[in-house]
C-alpha cells in the first residue's frame, strides 16, 4: 500500500498511532502527582519532540545514506525560521506560505552550500559546511541586522505591513498564526479524573508533516536514488566507474535534506513566530548529528528516536533541581539524603549534558548502531527464547559502518 | 584501425617513467592480452584509458573518438568497463543490489533522480540483474552482503557487474588471481561464451599463461613501460625475447 511493502507500511502505522496519541503517551502521570515533573505532554515539547524529529530525518537522508556528515545543517533551519517570520510580517499571518517560503529558500540556500562542500569529502567537508554556517550565523547576527534584527531576534511588531491581514487585532495586539482561520496555539484540555491531556492544534500540523516526511524517507530508503546514495557511502570509486556521476546524487541529497531541515525552520517560526541568530549556532547543527548518531543513523526510525530522547533530556531532566531531588530522597536520614542528593547533583538539572555525554558514549561504544540496534538486540533474545530457529532478517539492516565518511 | 588506438602514451611519476612510449591498437571483438613483470606498467596503461590518469603525451582513441579529458563516468557511458586488480565492490551493498546498480546506470545514465519508484519494482532490472547472477554462478548468493564473499566470489561479482553493462571494450586487471583453479577454468568458460554471445572486445591483463593462451587473439608484452613484441600466442610463445624478458622467469 502507498508504494510500501508490509515491512514498511506497519512501520509507518506505528510512527502514526504514536504521533497521534502522543498527547496521552506522553502524560502517563496524574497532574498532580510527583511524578508529573516527567510528564512531556504539554504542547509546547511536543512540539520540539515531531519539529526536530523532521529535521533529524531529512540529516539522516544525507548522512545516513551518503556519509557525508554536515556540521553546517542548523545554518538551513535558521533560514528556515527567518524567512517564515517575514512571510508573517508581510504577507499573511496564515502558516502556509510560510513553511512553503521556509523550504524552497533552505532549498535554494543548500543547492549553494552543497555545491561548493561537496567538492571535497571526508572531514574536509564537514568543515566546509562548520564553516558556511558559521559564517551565516555571524551575518545573521551583525552584518545582515535589517534582515535578521541581530542579536535581539527577528519578531513581529505591531505595525507590520501584512498585505493580506491586519497589522493588530482589534484590541491592540499582534495576531496570532494560523492555518485557515485554526489558530497554532489554540489547545483542547480533556480532564480524565486527576489526569489532564493537551491536544493542540499546531501540534497536530507538525504531527502530520512529520508523518508525510518520515514517509517520504521511506520512499527514499527504498528507490533506486536511496540504492545509489548507499552505494556512493560504500564505494564511491566503483560508482564513478560504473558509469554514475557521485556527484548530483549526493548534492540532490544535500538539497533534500536542507529542505527538511527549513521545514522545520519554518515550523518552529509557526508554532512560535520570533527567529534569532542561536538557531544557526554550531552547536544547534552539532545537535541534530547526535540526534542521528544516538538514534541510528541509516536507520528509518533512528533519527525520531533520538530527536525525542535529546529533547527529553533536554527539557526534563534539566528541571530536576535540588529542592526536588530532596523531596525524592526526603525519606532517608538526613545525612544519607544530603549524600546521595550531591552525587546525583551533577548529573540533572543544569548538568543535564553530562548524563547526555556519558550516554551517547556509552551508545557509541556498545551500541554502534543506535539505540535502534539496541532495540534490536533486545527484540532477537525476545525472539530466540520464544522460538529458538531463528531466521534472522539480514533483509535491510545496513551493515554498520564507522559513522564518518571516508 | 581497431576500436581500441593508443599512440604515443607515455607516463611519467615522479623519477620513475612508469610509461614509456606505447603504441597500442586493439582489434574490434577481439582478445588482446597484455603480459609483463611485476612493475611493467600494465595498470597504469589501464588507468590511462578509463581517466584515472590522463597520460603526459599520446592520445588514446576508442570508438573513434578520444577519452582524455573525460571523467572516468563518462568514459564508461561510452562503452569502457573495467575491472580492477583489487576487487572494487559496494561492499555494504547485497550481491543483488551491487549488480543492480550498473543496470540502472546503463538504462537511465549518468545521473537520474529517480525517488519514488522502488527498487525491487523494476521489473527488467530485477530480471537483468538475476540473469546475470546466473551466467556467472551467484544466484545463491545474492542475498549475501558483498563484503562478506570470498576474494574469488568478490572479483566474479566484480566481472558481473561490468559484464551486465553489455560494454564494447572490457578491460580486465589480472581477473582470475587468487581463483580457485575450478574457478579460473570456469571464468574462461565465462569469457568465451560470453564472446560467442555478443561482440565485445577484451583487453586482458594476466600473469596465468593458461588463461592468456585459452582466450588471446593477439599479445602485447610489456616491459618497463615499453611493449616488448605484440603478436599472436603461437609466435609469442616461442619468441626468444619474450623468453628471456618473461616467460623464462614463469614457464616451468
Ligand atoms: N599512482 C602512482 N604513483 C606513483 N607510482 C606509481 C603509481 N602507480 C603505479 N606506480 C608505479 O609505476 C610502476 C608500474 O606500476 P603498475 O601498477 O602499472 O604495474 P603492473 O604492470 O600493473 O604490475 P603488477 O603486475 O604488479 O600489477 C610501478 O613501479 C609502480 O610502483
Ligand atoms: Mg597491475
Amino acid at each position: 500500500m502507498l508504494g510500501l511493502n508490509k515491512k514498511d507500511m506497519s512501520l509507518l502505522l506505528i510512527v502514526g498511532a504514536l504521533a497521534l496519541l502522543a498527547p496521552f503517551i506522553l502524560n502517563p502521570f496524574p497532574a498532580d502527582s510527583a511524578m508529573a515533573q516527567f510528564n512531556a505532554g504539554y504542547p509546547d515539547l511536543m512540539q520540539r519532540f515531531v519539529i526536530f524529529g523532521i529535521f533529524a530525518i531529512g540529516f539522516n537522508i544525507l548522512f545516513g545514506l551518503t556519509g557525508y556528515l554536515s556540521f553546517g545543517h542548523a545554518a538551513f533551519l535558521g533560514v528556515g525560521s527567518y524567512s517564515a517570520v517575514w512571510m508573517f510580517k508581510l504577507l499573511s499571518m496564515n502558516v502556509v506560505p510560510a513553511i512553503l517560503l521556509s523550504v524552497i529558500v533552505a532549498g535554494l540556500f543548500s543547492l549553494v552550500i552543497g555545491f561548493v562542500s561537496l567538492r571535497r569529502s571526508g572531514i574536509y567537508f564537514s568543515i566546509l559546511t562548520l564553516a558556511f554556517a558559521q559564517m551565516s550565523f555571524n551575518l545573521a547576527y551583525s552584518v545582515l541586522t535589517p534582515i535578521t534584527n541581530g542579536e535581539t531576534g527577528l519578531q513581529l511588531t505591531l505595525n507590520d505591513p501584512r498585505v493580506l491581514g491586519v497589522s493588530q487585532t482589534a484590541d491592540g495586539s499582534i495576531p496570532v498564526t494560523n492555518l485557515f482561520g485554526m489558530e497554532m496555539r489554540s489547545t483542547f484540555e480533556m480532564d480524565l479524573g486527576p489526569w489532564l491531556f493537551q491536544f493542540n492544534t499546531g501540534y497536530y500540523l507538525c504531527a502530520i508533516l512529520m508523518l508525510l516526511s518520515f514517509y517520504l524517507s521511506v520512499r527514499i530508503f527504498r528507490s533506486p536514488f536511496g540504492m545509489m546514495l548507499r552505494a556512493v557511502k560504500s564505494n564511491q570509486h566503483r560508482m564513478n566507474y560504473t558509469g554514475l556521476n557521485t556527484r548530483p546524487y549526493t548534492l540532490a541529497a544535500f538539497v533534500i535534506s536542507g529542505m527538511y531541515a527549513g521545514l522545520a525552520g519554518g515550523l518552529l517560526a509557526s508554532m512560535d513566530p520570533l527567529a534569532g541568530a542561536e538557531r544557526m549556532q554550531w552547536t544547534a547543527s552539532g545537535e541534530v548529528v547526535l540526534m542521528t548518531i544516538l538514534g541510528g543513523a541509516g536507520t528509518l526510525l533512528g533519527p525520531i528516536l533520538g530527536a525525542g530522547f535529546i529533547k527529553y533530556f533536554e527539557n526534563i531532566f534539566s528541571k530536576i533541581n535540588d529542592s526536588v531531588l530532596h523531596g525524592w530522597f526526603g525519606f532517608m536520614p538526613d545525612g544519607l539524603e544530603d549524600f546521595i542528593v550531591t552525587i546525583v547533583h551533577p548529573f540533572v538539572g543544569k548538568g543535564w549534558h553530562l548524563t547526555l555525554g556519558l550516554m551517547f558514549m556509552a551508545v557509541v561504544i556498545f551500541l554502534p548502531g543506535g539505540l535502534i540496534e539496541g532495540g534490536q538486540r533486545i527484540g532477537k533474545l525476545f525472539s530466540r527464547k520464544s522460538k529458538k530457529s531463528d531466521g534472522g532478517d539480514a533483509e535491510h539492516h545496513p551493515k554498520q559502518t564507522p559513522h564518518v565518511a571516508e | 584501425m581497431g576500436i581500441l588506438e593508443v599512440k604515443g602514451v607515455g607516463k611519467r611519476f615522479g623519477g620513475l617513467q612508469a610509461l614509456g612510449d606505447v603504441n597500442l591498437s586493439v582489434a574490434e571483438n577481439s582478445v588482446h592480452a597484455i603480459i609483463g613483470p611485476n612493475g611493467a606498467g600494465k595498470s597504469t596503461l589501464l588507468n590511462c584509458l578509463v581517466g584515472k590518469l590522463i597520460p603526459d603525451t599520446g592520445s588514446v582513441m576508442f570508438d573513434g573518438q578520444s577519452v582524455l579529458g573525460r571523467k572516468p563516468h563518462e568514459i564508461n557511458q561510452m562503452g569502457i568497463s573495467r575491472v580492477f586488480q583489487t576487487p572494487e565492490i559496494f561492499g555494504d551493498l547485497t550481491v543483488m543490489e551491487n549488480v543492480m546498480i550498473p543496470c540502472f546506470a546503463k538504462r537511465d545514465g549518468a545521473f537520474e533522480l529517480n525517488a519514488f519508484s522502488s527498487v525491487f519494482g523494476q521489473a527488467d532490472i530485477v530480471a537483468r540483474a538475476e540473469q546475470i547472477l546466473e551466467d556467472v554462478n551467484m544466484q545463491d548468493k545474492r542475498h549475501m552482503h558483498s563484503a562478506s564473499l570470498s576474494r574469488g566470489d568478490k572479483r566474479r561479482l566484480e566481472m558481473a557487474m561490468c559484464l551486465v553493462q553489455e560494454p564494447k571494450l572490457l578491460l580486465l586487471d589480472e581477473p582470475t588471481a587468487g581463483m580457485a583453479r575450478a574457478d579460473t577454468n570456469n571464468t574462461i568458460d565465462l569469457l568465451k561464451q560470453i564472446k560467442q554471445e555478443r561482440d565485445i572486445t577484451m583487453a586482458i591483463i594476466e600473469h596465468d599463461m593458461h588463461v592468456v593462451f585459452s582466450l588471446a587473439d593477439r599479445i602485447t608484452v610489456l616491459a618497463q613501460g615499453t611493449p616488448l613484441v605484440e603478436d599472436t600466442p603461437e609466435n609469442i610463445k616461442g619468441h626468444p625475447k619474450v623468453r628471456e624478458a618473461y616467460l623464462g622467469e614463469t614457464a616451468h
